[in-house]
């Protein structure tokens, strides 16, 4: 039973992060079709057994690992290290820092 | 017909530009990987999105072939990108589907993987793979011990050893740990034992087991995720065990240490995923009913 319901967490869970990637229209993608019928199949029933049960539950795993990380690895990607180099001002403020102000200039400037 | 070929051609070869980069071709510096870095150009570049839908289709000999819009995709030297089951077919599409606007080639891990088994761009055989592999016995993560400060330890002890008496268990060796800097003497037949169990795989899965065994840095580690003792999280973890210790008293930076354990995470993801589904092989046998 705990294995059940953690298979249904697992699979809801590639499910939403395919939905997330994909945006609406997801429930047409071969990737939602071919999940959902390999959790299907692999479903332990009374009239049958899956030997290989385990084994596609981690496969499952891994895989909902894959898309989670990835599209968080994208999201700080985008956030901190795709726009190139930041400037000091930005640099101080990703530490909560902000450049010191001077009123009179800095003195090297002419 | 041929000047509709020859159009087709022009447009293809612009279309599919490759710049991956293959990740251990840093290890083996060679003339090879030379020429390779010419072809093989950053892997933060990014393209234009260039097609619309992504679709499978089975060509021949049962291999599975993913075409963007019309075209068929190839690997980056040229071939026809084929991969060997649906399950995978599926997972490289859908790296495919979901690029946005431009084509972030350092988020599709498994298709650089089919790429690296396909085009096998630093000419290895099956048995350097190996040897490589066994190499990170001698310096695995989990083999070399702190012996202070005492939380580390504590953690350290905690977290390995159960691993490490599963593994030696599982296969019948020793490998012991140590605090030297020399780190371990791994027996001899240790390695003969891992030799023969790493022959058993085929050269798909050997190419996953090693991104895997690179990304966690530990052939041990890598033994226990493949062999499902461990899942993905948990291995990264003890992976970064020490690092998770020093974010414990100092602190998590997001922009550093989050991002490193995702995309060690993602890495090893796809690493694991790919040598199980490039291990294994699904048939259906339907009875045929008879009246």
């Amino acid at each position: 039973m705990a294995a059940m319901c953690s298979a249904l967490r697992v699979c809801r869970g590639i499910l939403k992060e395919i939905r997330s990637a994909k945006g609406s229209g997801y429930r047409h993608s071969p990737v939602y079709q071919y999940v959902l019928q390999q959790f299907r199949k692999n479903q332990v029933t009374g009239a049958q057994l899956c030997r290989a049960q385990m084994e596609s539950l981690h496969a499952a795993v891994s895989y909902r690992c894959l898309l989670a990380s990835t599209r968080l690895h994208q999201r700080l990607h985008l956030q901190y290290h795709a726009r190139g180099e930041h400037t000091p001002q930005q640099a101080a403020a990703l530490v909560g820092l902000r450049m010191p102000n001077q009123p009179g200039g800095k003195g090297w400037e002419t | 017909m041929l000047r509709n070929i020859c159009r087709y051609h022009t447009k293809f070869g612009q279309a599919i530009i490759w710049p991956f980069s293959f990740s251990y071709v840093k290890h083996v510096p060679s003339l090879s990987t030379q020429l390779q870095k010419a072809k093989y150009s950053s892997a933060t570049a990014e393209r234009k999105k260039f097609y619309e839908t992504v679709s499978i289709t089975q060509g021949e000999g049962g291999l599975f072939e993913i075409n963007l819009d019309k075209r068929k995709l190839k690997t980056p030297s040229g071939k026809l990108f084929t991969v060997p089951n649906e399950a995978l077919a599926i997972a490289v599409a859908n790296e495919w589907d979901v690029q946005k606007d431009t084509l972030k080639f350092y988020t599709m891990h498994l298709t650089t993987l089919c790429n690296t088994a396909l085009d096998n761009p630093t000419q290895r055989t099956k048995e350097q793979m190996i040897s490589a592999a066994l190499k990170f016995l001698e310096t695995d993560t989990i083999c070399y011990r702190v012996e202070e400060p005492p939380g580390l330890v504590e953690l350290q002890t905690n977290e390995w050893d159960p691993v490490m008496n599963w593994i030696e268990q599982r296969y019948n060796v020793v490998i012991g740990s140590s605090s030297n800097i020399m780190g371990p003497q791994i027996p001899e037949e240790t390695k003969e034992t891992f030799h023969q169990h790493l022959n058993s795989f085929n050269f798909w899965s050997l190419t996953g087991l090693e991104f895997v065994i690179n990304q966690l840095k530990s052939l041990v580690l890598s033994f226990a995720l493949i062999d499902r003792h461990l899942n993905v999280e948990e291995a990264v973890l003890l992976s970064r065990l020490e690092e998770e210790y020093q974010i414990r008293s100092w602190g998590n930076v997001e922009w550093v240490h989050d991002y490193d354990m995702y995309e060690l995470r993602a890495r090893t993801a796809a690493g694991a995923l790919f040598v199980h589904l490039s291990s294994e092989k699904t048939s259906v046998k339907k009875k045929i009913l008879q009246d």
